[in-house]
């Protein structure tokens, strides 16, 4: 690890001002961190020509005092947002060559602030899973590994490689998207904050549809700040998105530091499973003890649907992607596997283009849209999705932000939990109710496991309170003191 | 609710992906298993409850009926599998 390469996003900011290094000696450095870290298959793509112009560019504003917010921040994007020019997969096969001709609007607005790129990072096929083990381009492995267990194990998933890449310090910063967890349940894998914005707060144009009313996307970082700092860049109204906001957006930044005194802290009784790992519960005490000494109180909250809301989301998710991923049929772009006639050509390419677990998830939703069953399961769903958003709504009447555990349990071995969808499944059944509702939630690295894995803990907000996550976030970041760092650390031998 | 291979092909074919008898049965297995775990919903009562589409708390924005985006007919055929005279190519559909 460089020295440069050891900075948080605020950290760069301040030595570029100060003129104590370049932005292209800031990309150079990561450059050469994304080769190294090869090893992981957290990059589907490197753009390293692209990085080097974007970080001259940074610089020549950069030595004429104009520079942008992310000016010289050498970013790792998510393979499901378009960029123009630069390969984009969804790591499917389906999608093998796809070159966008245009730019999603969440990437444009990073460039527009400076960001410079690294390189696509790999993901679960289509985000469709927790383990980044369903990519048609092979696992990525985290750079974590248990104490005296050399097995490789999960980043988490969907948004595996960016997770892994922020961790292992191959970027300073990766953008994710989260439909039910794929930003948080990596992010907490990995001992890196990650951060789902309410919905409608980033745009989802340009980003590669899976389930069009869940799908947000966020940033990945090495601390709250930079999350603040990035989500400031990636924010805004956009046209082009139906349901993007029109609201405007603050200075997340702001927020973090801000003091948690007087604020009431909501713990949703429902969250205590049965059979969580007692770290688990550990962890999340810890969490409870470290805001009341920062001068927060906690209530016991209730969210009485929450046992629903994964059967939920196999319900909605699936039928939205079943409908979203219909556009993949051989006519305007990806693989195309020919036939004795159109229809024949379809069920050809997407019978090759797409694996077992997309596969599964486009049947299951095509199965409750059907004729006889949509009001049995489907419109069933959306009944029992709006008893989880008024649940939340009923809480924050109490509570001003609400604190869980990211998820049930640490990273685990790469092929564990594979031969069963549901076990894989749960997960994320902390993280899929926040997406339901709609609701803004971070993850942040709060302590280890008992054999040395990273665990985090979750806030959840009211829509639109990104800023109350953030604090309460920071407050738990500075009383972690999470310091430790994975065993495989881009650039060190 | 178990699926029966005769569903499944059903379903295979509204998809449109192609499903080889031999692999049938065992994707019925597995979505059977999906669905009976799913209908543990049927416990919750719903009975008046609005099914909720989006938590978007808004009315679809209106614009301007014009034209805002366009030509870039190359731009958008440079990903086909195949394309002709400026149209994308599929097989022949009418005899």
């Amino acid at each position: 690890m460089s020295a440069l390469t050891g900075l948080t996003i605020s950290q760069a900011r301040d030595g570029l001002k100060r003129k104590d290094f370049s932005a292209r000696e800031m990309a150079e450095a990561y450059i050469k961190a994304v080769e190294t870290a090869r090893p992981l298959n957290a990059f589907l793509v490197e753009t390293p020509e692209r990085a080097l112009a974007m970080a001259e560019k940074s610089d020549a504003r950069i030595s004429k005092g104009n520079a942008l917010p992310l000016d010289g921040v050498p970013v790792a994007v998510k393979d499901l947002f378009c960029t123009e020019g630069v390969e984009t997969t969804a790591a499917s096969k389906i999608l093998e060559g796809f070159v966008p001709p245009y730019e999603s609007a969440v990437t444009a607005n990073l460039w527009r602030a400076g960001a410079v790129l690294l390189g696509k990072t790999n993901l679960d096929e289509f985000a469709m899973g927790s383990s980044n083990t369903t990519s048609a381009y092979g696992h990525v492995e985290s750079p974590w590994r248990r104490r005296g267990d050399n097995r490789p194990l999960v980043p988490g998933g969907s948004s595996g490689g960016s997770a892994a890449a922020v961790a292992s310090r191959a970027a300073l910063a990766a953008i994710g998207t989260d439909t039910g967890g794929s930003i948080r349940q990596p992010a907490g894998f990995c001992g890196i904050v990650g951060m789902k914005p309410t919905y409608g707060r980033c745009s989802r144009w340009g980003i590669v549809a899976f389930a069009s009313s869940l799908d947000q996307a966020g940033p990945m970082t090495r601390d709250v700040r930079d999350a603040a700092i990035m989500l400031t860049a990636m924010a805004g109204h956009d046209p082009r998105d139906s349901t993007s906001a029109d609201l405007p957006v603050p200075d997340f930044e702001k927020a973090v530091g801000q003091s948690v005194k007087g604020l009431k802290i909501g713990i949703p009784k429902e969250y205590r499973l049965d059979g969580m790992p007692k770290e688990i519960e550990a962890l999340w005490q810890r969490g409870i003890d470290w805001l009341k000494d920062a001068g927060a109180s906690t209530v016991e909250i209730g969210l009485p649907h929450t046992p629903y809301a994964l059967a939920t989301y196999y319900i909605i998710a699936p039928a939205e992607a079943s409908s979203n991923l219909a556009r993949y049929d051989g006519v305007r772009f990806g693989l195309r596997v020919p036939g004795e006639s159109l229809d024949e050509m379809y069920e050809n390419t997407r019978a090759a283009g797409f694996g077992a677990e997309v596969r599964r998830r486009i049947l299951i939703g095509t199965y409750v849209l059907s004729a006889g069953y949509y009001d049995a399961y489907y419109l069933k769903a959306q009944k029992v999705r709006a008893l989880i958003a008024r649940d939340f709504d009923a809480a924050f009447k109490q509570c001003d932000a609400i604190l869980t555990p990211t998820a049930p349990s640490a990273a685990f071995a790469i092929g564990e939990k594979m031969d069963d969808p549901i076990a894989m499944y749960l997960n994320d059944v902390f993280t899929v109710p926040v997406n339901l509702a709609g609701l803004p939630g971070i993850s942040v690295p709060a302590g280890l496991s008992g054999d040395g894995l990273p665990l985090g803990l979750q806030v959840i907000g009211r829509a639109f309170d990104e800023e109350m996550v953030l604090r309460v976030g920071y407050a738990i970041e500075s009383a972690a003191k999470f310091e430790a760092k994975p065993g495989f650390i881009a650039g060190q031998a | 609710m178990a699926l029966d291979k005769a569903t499944v092909a059903r379903i295979a074919t509204l998809a449109r992906i192609k499903l080889p008898e031999a692999e049938r049965e065992a994707i019925a297995g597995e979505l059977s298993k999906i669905l009976s775990w799913i209908e543990q919903l049927n416990r919750v009562p719903t009975d008046g409850v609005e099914p909720m589409a989006s938590v978007a708390h808004m009315s679809l924005p209106m614009r301007e009926d014009k034209v805002t985006d366009g030509d870039c007919r190359d731009k958008i055929l440079q990903n086909a599998p195949q394309s002709a005279k400026g149209f994308f190519a599929v097989p022949k559909v009418v005899e």
